[in-house]
């Protein structure tokens, strides 16, 4: 189950750039090439969350749809099913343009009014 | 002072704290002047059954260095003992019931016990697996995926990381073809599905099929 490693990965990652302050929320962008199953990933991150400083905050995920961008004519695709073919011209050749995306976006901490000014990105 | 909600924009790829050991391990590797296999597959695909036969016909032409990846044992390092090449277990048993694959950080673990300047091909065995490995890179220079005809025909289509991120599918065990309802073909046009095009070998740990192919593809592209 790699979902526990990446788990253990966006934990690490969420209370690196929280600094001590309080995690409710951890924004994560998923593509759907990459193979991970919400539900475990939601599952392991609450276990290895527990006894850090993330323990308690929320995972959220967002999954995005894979497309690609034809070689021969240069159409966009969404890539639902293999194999990968252009929706325009029916070639088989590719440039995955979305769908491999797995990073932590952003974290939504407790802070004061003050620190507003502070936390755009 | 009014408590309120921070948002605060990150940005950072889950995967960049590996992808930067497994950059490290890459340039330990080019400095040892290794050529570095990522050999992966499903448990009981054949990888240590291969690699025996490997072993056996490519020592005294190219020295092979195993990195054995298993969650928990020493039982393949051990039956890749007997022609003593350098080898160092890694097992992954640690932590919440042993991790399902190898990572960048884990082969670093291992390289320092390994003369990494007497070695011309390192092989990494992976820990068997399907989806995992993939997901981590190690600092190899290629991914051999070893797949088993016994998993049936439709496996690139049910796990398409792995088998996209594949250099070289070798289609071990096909000594079962005859008793097994496989089709080969389709297999075949699954692969293409996923990974046009990528090379692939028909082998056979039982009889031997394949391996010279094998092994001159291994040997013939390790850095001089």
């Amino acid at each position: 189950m790699h979902e526990l490693a990446i788990a253990g990965h966006v934990v690490d990652i969420a209370a690196r750039h929280a600094e001590g302050r309080k995690v409710t929320k951890v924004y994560l962008k998923v593509g759907h090439l990459r193979q991970v199953v919400p539900s475990a990933l939601t599952f392991s991150f609450d276990l290895v969350a527990q006894g850090t400083t993330i323990e308690g905050a929320t995972l959220i995920l967002e999954e995005v749809p894979a497309t690609g961008r034809c070689r021969e004519c240069g159409a966009e695709s969404a890539l639902k099913t293999f194999p990968f073919q252009c929706e325009a011209c029916g070639a088989s050749s590719l440039e995955i343009t979305q769908g491999e995306e797995l990073y932590v976006e952003s974290l939504e901490m407790e802070g004061q009014e003050d620190e507003k000014l502070i936390a755009e990105g | 002072m009014h408590r309120t909600a921070v948002k605060k924009v990150v940005l950072e790829g889950v995967l960049d704290a590996n992808d930067a050991l497994a950059q490290a391990n890459r340039q330990a590797f080019d400095h040892a002047g290794n050529f570095v296999v990522n050999m992966m597959s499903s448990p009981g695909a054949g990888k240590t059954a291969l690699l025996e036969h490997t072993l056996d016909r490519t020592l005294g032409k190219v020295r092979i260095g195993v990195l054995e990846g298993d969650v928990q044992t020493t039982l393949d390092a051990d039956r890749l003992a007997r022609f003593h090449a350098p080898i160092v277990q890694v097992n992954t048993g640690a932590g919440f019931g042993g991790e399902c694959h190898l990572d960048a950080n884990m082969v670093r673990s291992g390289l320092a016990e390994l003369p990494l300047h007497d070695i011309d091909v390192l092989v990494i065995e992976n820990v068997g697996n399907l989806v995992c490995p993939a997901e981590f890179k190690v600092g190899e220079d290629v991914r051999v995926m070893v797949y088993a005809i016994t998993e049936g025909e439709e496996k690139p289509l049910k796990y398409p990381l792995m088998f996209r991120s594949a250099d070289l599918v070798l289609v071990n065990k096909m000594d079962l073809l005859p008793h097994l309802h496989f089709d080969l073909e389709k297999f075949l046009r699954n692969l293409d599905a996923v990974n046009p095009g990528v090379e692939r070998i028909l082998t056979s740990a039982a009889t031997g099929r394949g391996v010279d192919e094998w092994c001159s593809w291994l040997t013939g592209r390790h850095k001089d």
